[in-house]
């Protein structure tokens, strides 16, 4: 089976900074894929650049392809793109607070996508918006759905958000950091909100987060994502099981477990390096415990058949 | 859910005390033909110069016209002109300052240059002037007091779409497939609306004062058609004289600028126009 959405080696650039190197992913049907990194690794680059909204910040894709269903996006006419956009891929924004309208009422930003592109009239539109509404757990739909965006609380506008993904029935659901503005109670109810739908209705999601525990929870596959390229890509069992990357398994070593000693939790030292200065042969190699002349020279590859990593020296962990 | 904001500023005391102000000219504007017992443009020299009386509640005129009679129709005369000029202004605004917030580029900077060169001379200059090229009148103080207001219009849209077209639920409108017109129809404008709106509110205000000095200077609607700066005009002559001839309809100036300021205070709060642009936590 192919996968749904296929990124094949991308790179990216704004203007002259080359922000993605490469980077390939393949999120299929039923499947979360988990796409992890610090914040300016590139993670929200890849989600635009799987909408096709990369102009929107002045990027584009100098190398490499991104399909949709076995369709090359780049050969697309805007319109083909902007006809996918909420149809078929749905998007579910990064801060719940500030993705809706203010002065628009709830119902009618759910609406206003499936009578886009379902053709809905008024009222079968808002009939679907009612039971995308009451799927998500949202109580009293009809009356959420009247009410304006200021009145609901930042874990049910986040449905909301999820409501306005879903109303165009798509086949995959990108979703950027969707937890990341919420408390830590709803995030939770969120993320099995989102691992339901995948399970339920069979859709492809690639859920950007920072945080590998969530990756943990209930993703399939884990991409990570270091300074604009791949550093390690498989299923999330055999990577947590064993990490190869250095930047992996100590992005593990930043969940909290339980039962740990004051002051054992670590971080990772230093900081992802700027666009503009990236640093030569791998770009870890200045964060990283084992490295060596080889690393500050030559760029790994990224090697493998089942997870695939791009180290000179991969192994357990550090 | 609550009641729309207009009704919602006549809960706060002098947003009603206002809106009642603005209600009764507006009614009297509108029926003037009913209220009236004289004719405002018919000559009767016996009774000219009458103080206020029974007959002539606030008085006569060097002609013997009726003062209450005038003052109605001059309602008509400056309110209608100041609130055409302020709704043509109002629209030319919006659609410059969108688009040239929308497009950007060689359109925006003209656009900014020429509405800051404008913006940097009292409406009062760029009216006279425009007055002097077209010629004086109903029509010519209309176009002149828009211009004048147009300004004020361009800039404010032009910054709330800037400020609104960065955010987030702009970019996930598109993310869902939302076109260019759906944006700027669907979600810009009506976003920047608010606080247009109570900008029209209170530039209505002064544009009532502008029409009113542009009659004064005589520039504004010509005799026999009364307005409510022709009448000081008249009555500056008569100030010892007949005080009340200039003395009504400057009162009735006053009155409804600061009816209209008060009333558009009102109507911010009730508005609530910063809460409503920020939805944070």
């Amino acid at each position: 089976m192919t996968a749904l959405l296929e990124v094949d080696r991308i790179d990216v650039a704004i203007g002259a900074l080359r922000l993605l190197d490469g980077v390939s992913l393949a999120v299929e049907r039923g499947q979360i894929l988990g796409l992890v990194g610090e914040s300016g690794s590139g993670k929200s680059l890849t989600a635009l650049a799987a909408l096709g909204l990369l102009p929107l910040i002045g990027g584009r894709v100098t190398a490499g392809a991104v399909r949709f269903d076995g369709q090359d996006m780049g050969a697309m006419t805007d319109r083909q793109r902007r006809a996918l956009r909420g149809r078929r891929i749905g998007f579910v924004t990064q801060n719940p607070m500030t993705a809706l309208d203010p002065v628009q009422r709830i119902g009618a930003q759910i609406d206003v996508v499936s009578r886009l592109h379902l053709g809905l009239s008024p009222a079968q539109a808002r009939a679907r918006t009612l039971e995308l509404m009451t799927q998500l757990r949202i109580p009293e739909a009809a009356a959420v759905a009247e009410a304006w965006p200021h009145q609901l609380s930042g874990g049910m506008k986040q449905r909301i958000v999820i409501a306005m993904a879903l109303a165009g029935d798509p086949d995959l659901i990108i979703a950027d950091e969707p937890t990341t503005a919420l408390d830590v109670t709803v995030q939770a109810q969120i993320i099995q909100i989102l691992g339901a739908l995948v399970r339920d209705r069979g859709v492809a999601l690639l859920l950007i987060t920072h945080d590998m525990g969530v990756v943990a929870q209930i993703c399939d596959r884990v991409a990570v994502l270091y300074a604009g390229r791949l550093a390690e890509e498989g299923p999330v069992a055999q990577i947590f099981a064993a990490p190869s990357h250095p930047y992996t398994s100590a992005l593990i070593g930043c969940i909290p477990q339980e039962g740990m000693a004051r002051g054992t939790l670590r971080g990772i030292p230093g900081t992802v390096p700027g666009a503009a200065a990236f640093p030569s042969g791998c770009r870890f190699h200045p964060r990283c415990p084992r490295a060596s002349d080889l690393c500050r020279t030559v760029v790994p590859p990224l090697t493998g058949t089942g997870p695939r990593v791009a180290c000179h020296h991969p192994g357990g962990p550090a | 859910m609550s009641a729309p904001a207009p009704l919602r500023a006549l809960r706060r005391p002098l947003g009603a005390v206002a809106g009642l102000w603005l209600a009764l000219v507006l009614l009297a504007a509108v029926f003037a033909p009913l209220l009236t017992p004289y004719a405002y443009d018919v000559q009767s020299l016996p009774d000219a110069y009458q103080p206020p009386s029974s007959a002539h509640w606030l008085g006569t005129d060097e002609f013997g016209r009726d003062l209450l009679t005038r003052l109605i129709y001059g309602a008509r005369t400056s309110l209608s002109v100041s609130a055409t000029a302020i709704a043509i202004s109002v629209f030319c605004g919006m659609v410059l300052g969108a688009a040239a917030a929308w497009f950007g580029g060689w359109l925006d900077r003209a656009v900014t240059v020429v509405v800051d060169l404008t913006w940097s001379f009292p409406e009062i200059l760029i009216a006279l002037i425009l007055v002097a090229i077209i010629g004086p009148g109903t029509l010519g103080t209309m176009i002149a007091i828009s211009v004048a207001y147009l300004a004020q219009f361009t800039r404010l849209t032009r910054a709330q779409i800037l400020t609104l077209k960065g955010e987030t639920f702009i970019e996930a409108a598109r993310s869902l497939g939302a076109g260019n017109a759906q944006i700027l129809f669907g979600h810009l404008l009506p976003n920047a609306l608010a606080p247009v709106l109570v900008g029209a509110m209170l530039a209505t205000g002064d544009a009532i004062i502008l029409e009113a000095t542009l009659g004064f200077f005589g520039l504004g609607a010509q005799p026999p058609v009364p307005s409510w700066g022709g009448m000081m005009s008249a009555g500056s002559a008569l100030v010892f004289k007949a005080p009340w001839v200039i003395l009504f309809p400057g009162l009735t100036v006053a009155i409804t600028v600061v009816a209209i300021n008060l009333y558009g205070d009102a109507l911010i709060a009730a508005l609530d126009i910063r809460a409503k642009l920020r939805t944070g936590p």
